[in-house]
């Protein structure tokens, strides 16, 4: 193996590096907290991966940052960023869950939950559609408008939710029980795993397949290589890109829709404890690819699921956790800032950044 | 004697890249030395080295016989070297005289009077004038060179290095630029010239490296050489200057433009009122300074710029209104842009990609969504092979091929799929001797085919190479319009600048 192939195989795993290296300066951490991080990590792992309810309880925070990682990555192939997940995710669940409400009981409760995700996923991208709209035809600049969305998203769901959801007499703004029948199956017994999680791991797959193979796929990659050689190629880059952003939108209606009917059974104000930017930081993690998607997302759910476990036996508090998220996030950008390209008889040939070509506060040509 | 300039068995790798290969060269202080290669043959790298933009794996350089390792480019131009690039480096929205001034060391007051004088005095010296207190993006681009090469001067560069100085100018800029040369060389600047237009190593050069692959295959002094003789040496073949060519039969017409009018990104009228015809199997050819509508007009007929009014007819069909994947696919339009990078490749996507860019969503490439990538890749090879395009696999990404590769995949994709109507615009640029005679026989032979061809083009002599007939374009507007027979450079240049026959 060559220097350059050698290079070139570290490069692809860089993903891989960024975790690794979080794990280490995390360990200093664990050891500033005064315990053994080799023991924290164990604890880590056998709390979140190898015991059975607690890989259940990974796969349940799988679901939602998976799906959400989908909704950055999609749009993002197109050089769009969709950091509005957040907003996404609590407008799907709203439509879901007012659906699941009020959906008459007479049609058969397979159809009624088919019809609930669907209305979760169509209320994300109705979300998901304005920033997508105002970038295209006005050139806002779809970052702020998507990241402001969110908190927006978020308070007009629990004001909803407070004004004319909320059961009486709770404690706190949360909506009636979902009717079982309207829930999602448990896939594995005694735990709270349902279908949705295989559900997203498919869609993942499925998408992974999407992007490289089709046409939809291909015309995103053009639009986010070079929005003008895909405008000469025929392709319609407003079409793509809001097409990218719709279905983004949907995936994360989705996840919202699903922590609904699949975990609480209830909608509750400000359930999501930032699934939507946990997604953002899979899809980096992933290096953009909805396969990869899928371990990253585990990754992060491991760390969740297991955080518990690492506060009892080593007594290191949960929000080591959270500490070596931030780490991982310094990490993947540290390696976006390296970029692998040969340099081959290339010197003369401009140098386009991979995403984001289109700049972010310009308007999209037709 | 000490020459300005002394390379000694330079090398360059790249990777398992062999960039520069044992090259040695001598440039005579007060000439002007020409360095000629097609695209890929090392040039580049070579003047980067110079200029202290890479380091050689091995061989020495001598400035002014002194052993030298030359660093940065801050460096070079310690050691009076200067390169003026393709693109250049300006701050378009500062006066001549900041330009000149920005990064000058040594200097706490803009003392900017005095600075004013002196750039007047020096373009006095060299024989032009200049108003320092304009701002560079209004000037013409022979005049921001001109700013360029002041620059240089300003720090006390007497070596200077000009990257294919000619590919930006117009005909009627070329000669006195040249006189500005001249001039310089009496003025005992040193000049290393890279380019790979023969005419111009003949016109302006004392003496001539020629590169091939790497190497340099010849060091020869011009007055005993001949532009044939350069030409072999530098493709290792001989190359014919003149397609050979029959005369054209024109059909019925396909492209019919009616009193158009198109905008430009200012929304300024950049076509205004523009008529004109194309047949079946002939060529016009549409001559113009850069600047002059030619870009719109191209854009407005292939359908990525809407027309302001009038009317686009291809093939008796009213085309404005329709998208650039119908006027593609329904209608057979062709189109190889000016700018290859940005416009005919996704230079991030394989060859395989690039080679049905504009056709992927069509049978047999794709079906019902879904991508074939035997198909394409299969397609793919047989593009490579039938236009000759050098490269290690169709998926290698375009981003790695040499600019002549580049647009013989883009003319290649554009003629395989079959148009009706092909508009060409300025495909040569850029390119060696042997890639411009490849892409004229093919362009030529899909005339003989009975394809419409609008070749739109800065250079005069390829116009007259093979046009049948050729259309002057001028502020928007056709000045003129003449069968080729009755062309001549001094006819079209006259029209070209606004002048009348």
């Amino acid at each position: 193996m060559t220097l350059d192939h050698f290079v070139r195989w570290m490069y692809a795993l860089k993903g891989l590096w960024a975790v690794v290296a979080a794990l280490i300066v995390g360990a200093f951490l664990v050891v500033l907290a005064g315990a053994n991080p080799l023991e924290a990590y164990a604890a880590l792992l056998r709390g979140g991966l190898f015991d059975y309810y607690g890989f259940a309880n990974a796969l349940v925070r799988l679901c939602p940052i998976l799906l959400v990682s989908l909704a950055v990555i999609i749009p993002l192939r197109a050089g769009f960023f969709n950091i509005g997940g957040e907003g996404q995710v609590y407008v799907g669940a709203l439509f879901g869950t007012v659906a699941a409400l009020y959906l008459p009981q007479a049609i058969p409760a397979v159809i009624r939950l088919v019809l609930i995700c669907l209305s979760g996923a169509v209320g994300g991208a109705l979300w998901a559609l304005i920033p997508a709209v105002l970038k295209v035809y006005r050139g806002t600049n779809e970052i702020i408008t998507s990241l402001l969305l969110s908190y927006v998203g978020a308070n007009v769901v629990g004001g909803i939710i407070h004004v004319y959801l909320m059961e009486p007499g709770a404690p706190y703004p949360y909506t009636r029980e979902i009717p079982f029948d309207a829930t999602l199956p448990i896939f594995l017994p005694r735990t709270e795993a349902h279908i949705g999680i295989l559900i997203a791991v498919a869609l993942a797959l499925i998408f992974g397949t999407v992007m490289k193979r089709s046409t939809f796929g291909l015309s995103v990659e053009t639009v986010g290589h070079n929005p003008v050689a895909a405008a000469y190629a025929g392709v319609s880059i407003r079409q793509t890109a809001i097409s990218a952003f719709v279905i983004g939108g949907a995936l994360a209606g989705l996840a919202g829709i699903f922590e609904v009917v699949g975990v609480k059974y209830r909608l509750f104000d400000h359930f999501s404890p930032g699934y939507g930017f946990q997604g953002a930081i899979v899809a980096f993690l992933a290096g953009l690819n909805p396969r990869t998607a899928i371990f990253a997302a585990m990754f992060l759910a491991v760390l969740q699921a297991g955080a518990g476990s690492m506060q009892r036996a080593v007594g290191v508090d949960t929000m080591m956790v959270g500490a070596l998220q931030g780490l991982v996030v310094l990490f993947v950008a540290v390696g976006l800032a390296f970029r692998y390209r040969p340099r081959v008889i290339t010197a003369s040939a401009p140098q386009t950044p991979a995403v984001g070509i289109v700049p972010a506060n310009s308007k999209v040509p037709e | 004697m000490i020459h300005r300039l002394t390379l000694e068995s330079i090398v360059k790798n790249f990777g398992n890249f062999r960039a520069n290969d044992d090259v040695s060269l001598q440039v005579k202080t007060g000439s002007v030395h020409a360095i000629l290669g097609e695209n890929g043959a090392g040039k580049s790298t070579l003047m980067n080295i110079i200029y202290g933009l890479y380091q050689p794996d091995s061989g020495k350089i001598f400035s002014r016989g002194e052993e030298v390792s030359i660093s940065s480019p801050r460096r070079a131009l310690d050691l009076g070297i200067g390169m003026v690039h393709q693109h250049f480096k300006q701050v378009e929205n500062m006066t001549v005289v900041e330009n000149l001034i920005l990064g000058l060391k040594g200097q706490w007051m803009m003392k900017l009077n005095h600075h004013r004088q002196a750039v007047k005095q020096m373009a006095d010296d060299l024989g032009f004038s200049i108003e320092p207190e304009q701002q560079v993006w209004r000037l013409p681009v022979g005049m921001q060179q001109r700013v360029e090469i002041l620059k240089l001067l300003y720090r006390n560069a007497d070596l200077l290095i000009l990257d294919e100085p000619t590919s930006v100018l117009t005909p009627n800029e070329i000669g006195p630029f040249f006189k500005l040369l001249r001039r310089l060389r009496e003025m005992g600047s040193t000049i290393i010239l890279i380019t790979h237009k023969l005419n111009e190593v003949m016109d302006i050069s004392d003496r001539a490296t020629v590169m091939r692959s790497g190497r340099v295959v010849a060091n020869v002094d011009t007055a005993q050489t001949t532009q044939r003789e350069l030409a072999t040496l530098m493709v290792g073949r001989e190359v014919v200057f003149n397609v050979a060519r029959r005369e054209s039969k024109p059909g019925k017409p396909v492209l019919e433009v009616n009193d158009l009018t198109v905008l430009d990104d200012r929304r300024l009228e950049a076509v205004s009122g523009l008529s004109m015809t194309v047949r079946e199997g002939e060529i016009l050819g549409v001559a113009g300074v850069d600047g002059n509508g030619q870009a719109e007009l191209a854009e407005a007929i292939t359908g990525l710029r809407s027309a302001a009014s009038g009317r686009i007819n291809v093939s008796g069909m009213d085309v404005t209104g329709i998208s650039v994947a119908r006027r593609k696919r329904d209608l057979k339009i062709g189109f190889v842009p000016e700018d290859r990078h940005r416009v005919g490749l996704d230079l991030d996507a394989t060859l395989s990609i690039n080679s049905v860019l504009r056709s992927f969503k069509e049978r047999p490439f794709s079906r019902r969504g879904w991508l074939d990538f035997q198909v394409i890749d299969k397609h793919a090879e047989e593009l490579v092979s039938r236009y000759d395009v050098r490269m290690r696999g169709v998926h290698q990404k375009a981003r790695d091929l040499s600019g002549g590769n580049q647009q013989k995949i883009v003319v290649g994709r554009e003629i395989e799929g079959g148009p009706k109507l092909l508009v060409v615009s300025q495909a040569t640029k850029g390119l060696d001797v042997g890639a411009i005679e490849f892409v004229q026989k093919t362009l030529l032979a899909q005339r003989d085919r009975g394809t419409a061809i609008l070749y739109i083009s800065t250079e005069l002599e390829e116009l007259l190479n093979i046009c049948d007939r050729v259309a002057v374009i001028f502020k928007g507007r056709i000045a003129g319009e003449m069968n080729v027979s009755e062309a001549t450079s001094e006819r079209i240049g006259l029209l070209m600048t606004g002048g009348r026959t």
